[in-house]
């Protein structure tokens, strides 16, 4: 029976020999058959069948069998699990020995045995080495515990082992805070949401000072791991910035990179005016032109995440066109890169370098280089419209090489050249023309067809040429016979009298004899347009075409940005989104660069007009004093809400108002507008306040004094006074108002913004607001944040003193900018705030004081009022 | 991180895999064949290349594919600079990196693989670090190994790898203490067909062979540092002060290393110290070509040129050529039209020439493309940027050892185009 086993699974005997060796009394021998199991493991034999005998040997001292049967056990555990738990109690064991070389070999192994029986036996001792004393344990133990993850994730949480990986951020080894780092990274790609890698200025700190004494390897973990963190403030961005650039001198190009994408990154954050922002663009610009004297795998990676650099940021590299000039033994995948960079780097001011080369590149042997140059010349002359006649005659030089994809592709670009450059490089048709016969490509006689067809009035055998690429119709590729129908139709509209018969014969052959059907209606339709209304067609076949794009092939900017967030990663070799390509995409999460401070008007997320729909009426909060709704070129002044509708036609026999408040020159307004929905004219308007908290009150009669005539609207601004009687309302801000017109009587209540009531001479000397502010008891304090506003403290103070909030004072305290601001009210109260502003971190806080006790009931509830909203 | 490893020669066979995480099944390196089957040449297989389930991230040392196989989002330089450290661990372990080479070390290859990589996360990838856990194989070792038994792991925790100093193992003795630094620098460069500079660069190096007994501390100065202004540095180069006073302060590792690399840009003036005088020149309607090529030195600071070595891929139409070089000798391949002459030493005196015609195919026009020129050569006792070491100080030993700088040009990438 053995011997037919034998015969099944080892025709040459060798594992019968390997089985008996390995079972010897003899150490030496063992261990010699152990390396000839794993030297027949490692090119691929199956020697699974030796499990039991090879697990046998595992109990040993010498510490090269031990590694080696932990290899096969890697190796074949997951096809014997049954077997696999015999050497579960070695692990064990193994895991208490007093050399950390063996603790911390066999937390190894234990978790790349993936069996589900044996990973709950390794939680102990795995608990354990994370805790070990020593450090090359606890890092080897900090990838197990991503190992043991990815074989049963629900078992590392419940084990609470992810919140001891946290732990070990902290830890004082450099190499353990890396593994760990690595490790959680790993594991919250397939957590997305679970926010493991909680960042916040301490760990970042931690991180920043293991940076420097760990591994090359730690340190890209690590760089990968910050370029996650989203600084508070621009001098956050800063500091880390310059912890980082040290970094872009590392031999290890991943190093670099890593590197460049957190400050290409955190870069995003620096006001532009800053000098050290100006530094930072020049440090870049020598470690991406190092990584290009690496080996070619290198530079292909490197030019691929250059070609976003370049599209980003052309600064950085603008000076740098040498680098990218291609020598002739670089592999075709650099060459192709490099010369993408290159059209992404030409301008007036290298051009004439540029073209030079391109034109070298042309004459070189690999068709899909020289092919892809010719078409650079074509992009160049696109985007340097200086460059455009040169180019052309570069071009026409390339033609008369008479090498044939040469020429070809220059018709193709020329093409493209004349979309762009209309009625200006026509002369060279006839060049163009010559060559007729040598095209051989779709793409090139459809250029070339469309050409004759566009220039047909200059062209003097316009038809015979048509007509010769007639003849063969049917074989030609669709692209060729759309292109072909549409220039015959123009020579036609162009010179009717000599081609009725060639048009004819193209709209049969498209109608009639063809199947594919994007070609027969455009027969029909052409047909139809000729036969019925002639003056139309040549309108609409000979219309002016829009104008070809300058650059071609960018990248979308939301792409682009997402992209620079992952600079070093598939993502940017790939040149498309991790979601477009990860496995299963599960959850990945789009990145986005950080906004800059004070320009952040347009960067506002559009959540804002939401989250102040809380409180509509109240007319705008706080946030719209930062005037965040209002877009960009707002006058800085005080801040007025946009009209809502107070009054509804249907509730007020056709008449709709609608209107707002406003503060001008120190005078209150109340803007509106009357709309008449009804069917008859109205007149006769007046308008009066119930008593209010303020006693605002029209300071005049409301100016109508036309009819308003159904379906029309008029604007009316009323000055208001504080001269009216006082009641207190519920909430403070509500204003009852009545409008009467010669039809009835109407009733609406509005609300004003408070800000209405903050006086010009609202700021107090600094003295005083001292004094005060001390004075202000805690009750009368009222605090509240207010959040995504991206405005530095000195746009934000700016615009605040547009609605008479005055900045008395202003301190910086640990990175946060505290503002000291006071505010009086119509009715002479002051209210002091303090404002703490985290820049980065778009919540304020405002503590707000009242001075006045006696009025303190009253303006609590104005604050709530107030400012609840946010 | 990388999940897996394949091993493939020039053939395409598959002679090693090795899988850190669970196994990948070979035939993912289908995509990869397939790849291979497109690239014109060998060296034109991209980098990386992408398959439904799997990122492939490949280079091509000494004819040998080594093939990474990534399941996530991983940094492909990382591979990359991964799997040029494998190259260089079992060049350094086997003296070559060759199938056969692999092959007979099977067992210390996995071995080595196996301490690299840890989950796909590196563990020890230092060579100092390696030859402590794994020593490379000797044939004294191996005869050693199986009189005494014992083996060829090391049973100890290596000591570098906590360290602050992690490349440097510690007890480190000699007897003849030595600290040698070669500056090899490398002229890149392209000169058009009149001769003149298009781009030039130098990419330079400082390696160094260090044999000093204990913990010594290193520091190398220069007479013009500012030259020094795009440099990558190995790990124990103290950047802080390198940054504050243009030294270079260092605990250097045990033996050979690359201290630093630097780059001098095209923005500079690079001396370029060989010309090339050419003519290749095909007559429209004739089946005979003519080829002139005569070498001489150019900026070279009295320095002699020497290992001059030419060679020039020949335009396809090309069927032989009839040359006679006025020294060193020179072959021609039919197959490849590759020419390659050996000159040797550039005398200035009798400048090396290379004359004589080319035969093309009866009837084929004259061919399109212009050959490009290839040129080697070296230069001793030149830096050719102009960088000199100031001094080299040792601290913290108390013995003398004995130092020495040497200083080399040569070129890296040199063509003229003609």
């Amino acid at each position: 029976l053995k011997v037919i086993n034998c015969c099944v699974w080892d025709p040459s005997g060798e594992i019968f020999e390997l089985k008996a060796e390995l079972n010897s009394d003899k150490k030496e021998k063992k261990k010699e058959a152990v390396k000839k199991v794993i030297a027949s493991m490692t090119v691929g034999k199956d020697v699974s069948a030796l499990f039991p005998d090879v697990v046998n040997c595992m109990q040993t001292d010498n510490l090269e069998l031990k590694k080696l049967v932990y290899l096969y056990l890697m190796n074949y555990a997951k096809s014997q699990p049954d077997m696999a738990i015999m050497a579960v109690n070695t692990f064990v064991k193994d895991c208490e020995d007093p050399n950390p070389l063996i603790r911390a070999l066999a937390v190894r192994t234990m978790g790349c045995i993936r069996v589900d029986k044996i990973t709950e036996y390794l939680c102990e001792p795995l608990r354990k080495c994370l805790k070990d004393e020593d450090p090359y344990v606890r890092k080897t133990a900090a990838v197990c515990v991503a190992k043991l993850h990815d074989i049963n994730a629900q078992l590392v949480e419940d084990q609470g082992f992810l919140d001891t990986l946290k732990d070990l951020i902290s830890d004082s080894n450099p190499m353990v805070v890396a593994n760990a780092v690595a490790a959680l990274s790993e594991i919250a790609e397939s957590h997305p949401n679970s926010n493991l890698l909680d960042l916040n200025p301490q760990t970042i700190n931690k991180l920043l000072t293991a940076l420097n004494e760990c591994t090359e390897w730690g340190q890209i973990f690590i760089l990968d791991c910050l370029a996650n963190y989203m600084p508070r403030d621009d001098r956050e961005s800063q500091s880390i910035c310059e912890r980082v650039t040290p970094r872009l001198s590392h031999a290890n190009s991943a190093v670099v990179l890593s590197a460049v994408k957190v400050l290409m990154k955190f870069m995003e954050m620096l006001p532009k005016d800053l000098d050290y922002y100006g530094t930072l663009l020049k440090k870049l610009a020598p470690p991406l032109v190092t990584l290009l004297s690496a080996e070619p795998e290198l530079q292909y990676v490197a030019l691929r995440n250059i070609n976003l650099i370049v599209q980003k940021r052309p600064e950085i590299l603008k000076h740098e066109m040498k680098v990218f000039f291609v020598k002739y033994n670089d592999p075709i995948y650099v060459k192709l890169e490099k010369l993408d960079i290159m059209i992404r780097l030409a301008s007036q001011a290298n051009i004439a370098q540029v073209l030079a080369e391109l034109k070298e590149y042309a004459t070189e042997v690999d068709v899909d280089f020289v092919r892809k140059a010719v078409r650079a010349i074509g992009r160049c002359a696109i985007k340097v419209e200086q460059s455009a006649e040169r180019c052309v005659s570069t071009l026409l030089d390339l033609i008369q090489t008479k090498v044939n994809y040469v020429v070809q592709e220059a018709i193709v670009v020329i093409k493209d050249i004349f979309r762009k450059y209309p009625n200006k490089y026509e002369s060279v048709i006839a060049t163009l023309c010559e060559n007729l016969d040598s095209l051989d490509e779709p793409e090139a006689r459809a250029a070339m067809i469309w050409i004759v067809g566009e220039y047909a009035e200059r062209i003097d055998n316009a038809d015979e040429l048509l007509e010769s690429f007639l003849e063969g119709f049917h074989d030609e590729s669709t692209q060729v016979q759309l292109q072909l129908l549409t220039a015959i139709v123009k020579l036609f509209l162009k010179k009717p009298t000599e081609t009725q018969e060639l048009v004819q014969q193209v709209l049969s052959l498209a109608t009639q004899d063809s199947d594919n059907p994007d070609l027969r209606d455009r027969g029909y339709i052409y047909w139809r347009l000729l036969s019925t209304d002639p003056v139309a067609a040549k309108e609409v076949v000979l219309a002016e075409k829009p104008l070809i794009s300058e650059e071609t092939d960018l990248i979308e900017p939301t792409l682009l940005e997402e992209l620079i967030c992952h600079i070093g990663t598939l993502a940017s070799v790939y040149h498309k989104p991790p979601s477009a390509f990860v496995e299963g995409s599960r959850g990945v999460q789009h990145k986005r660069l950080p906004a800059r401070m004070g320009a952040g008007l347009g960067a506002a997320p559009a959540a804002m007009p939401a989250s102040l729909g809380g409180a509509p009426a109240v007319g705008g909060g706080l946030g719209d004093l930062f005037d965040l709704g209002g877009g960009v070129g707002m006058p800085t002044g005080s801040y007025v809400a946009p009209k809502t509708a107070w009054l509804l036609a249907m509730k007020a026999k056709g008449l709709e108002i609608s209107g707002t408040f406003a503060r001008r020159g120190g005078i209150i307004q109340m803007d509106l507008s009357l709309t008449n929905k009804a069917m008859s004219v109205m007149t006769d308007f007046a308008i009066q306040f119930n008593r209010n908290s303020f006693g605002l009150a029209p300071a005049g009669p409301m100016q109508v004094l036309t009819p308003l005539s159904p379906n029309q609207t008029i604007d009316v601004s009323l000055p208001l006074s504080m001269s009216g009687p006082v009641m207190k309302m519920e909430p403070l801000n509500n204003l009852q108002v009545a409008v009467k017109n010669n039809i009835d009587v109407f009733y609406f209540s509005c609300q004003y913004p408070l800000s209405l009531l903050f006086v010009e001479d609202g700021k107090m000397d600094r003295q005083v607001f001292l004094a005060t502010w001390k004075d202000i008891p805690n009750d009368n304090e009222a605090q509240f944040q207010i959040k995504d506003i991206h405005l530095n403290s000195d746009v934000a103070s700016n615009k605040l003193q547009g609605s008479n909030i005055f900045t008395i004072a202003k301190r910086t305290v640990e990175g946060q900018d505290m503002l000291y601001q006071s505010v009086k009210l119509t009715n002479g109260i002051w209210v002091l705030a303090e404002m703490r502003i985290q820049t980065g971190n778009p919540n304020y806080t405002k503590t707000n004081g009242f001075r006045d006790c006696m009025q303190k009931q009253m303006y609590d509830s104005t604050s709530v009022v107030r400012f609840s909203s946010k | 991180m990388i999940h897996s490893l394949f091993l493939v020669n020039a053939s395409g066979d598959i002679f090693l895999e090795k899988h850190w995480k669970s196994v990948v099944s070979r035939s993912v390196c289908d995509y990869f064949f397939e790849a291979v089957e497109r690239a014109t040449e060998p060296e034109n297989v991209p980098p990386v290349i992408p398959t439904p389930h799997h990122c492939l991230i490949n280079v091509l040392r000494q004819r040998i594919y080594f093939v990474a196989v990534i399941q996530s989002e991983v940094p492909p330089l990382f591979v990359i600079e991964f799997l040029h450290r494998v190259v260089d661990t079992f060049q350094d372990y086997f003296g070559v990196c060759t199938e056969a080479a692999v092959k007979d070390n099977v067992v210390v290859v996995y071995e080595l693989l196996e301490e690299m990589l840890d989950n796909g996360f590196p563990l020890a990838t230092e060579s100092n670090i390696l030859k402590e856990l794994i020593k490379p194989p000797t044939i004294l070792r191996t005869v050693v190994n199986t009189i005494t038994g014992s083996t060829n792991v090391g049973e100890q925790l290596p000591t570098g790898q906590l360290s602050v100093v992690p490349w440097r193992r510690t007890g480190v003795k000699y007897t003849n203490n030595e600290a040698y630094f070669d500056v090899v620098e490398e002229i890149d460069a392209i000169i058009d067909k009149s001769g003149s500079t298009i781009t030039a660069e130098i990419q330079g190096v400082i390696d160094a062979c260090v044999k000093l007994t204990g913990m010594p501390d290193l520091t190398l100065s220069f007479m013009n540092p500012r030259l020094l202004d795009d440099v990558s540095f190995h790990p124990c180069v103290r950047f802080k002060r390198w940054e504050a006073e243009r030294i270079l302060s260092f605990v250097p590792p045990d033996g050979n290393f690359r201290l630093l690399s630097y780059h001098v840009s095209s923005q500079n003036l690079v001396a370029i110290p060989v010309y090339v005088k050419h003519n290749i020149s095909f007559r429209e309607g004739s089946s005979q070509g003519r080829f002139e090529l005569t070498l001489g030195p150019k900026q070279t600071m009295g320095k002699a040129v020497e290992s001059v070595l030419v060679s020039s891929q020949l335009p396809r139409g090309v069927l032989n050529a009839n040359l006679s070089p006025s020294q060193g000798t020179y072959t021609f391949d039919p197959v490849t039209k590759l020419l390659s002459w050996d000159v040797g030493k550039i005398n200035p005196q009798k400048l090396p020439s290379l004359k004589g015609s080319m035969s093309l195919q009866t009837g084929a026009s004259k061919p399109d493309e212009n050959p490009t020129i290839n040129l080697q050569f070296k230069i001793q006792q030149l830096a050719v940027s102009g960088l000199k070491v100031n001094r080299l100080d040792m601290y913290g030993e108390k013995y003398k050892p004995f130092k020495g700088i040497k200083y080399m040009t040569k070129a890296g990438k040199f063509q003229v185009r003609t």
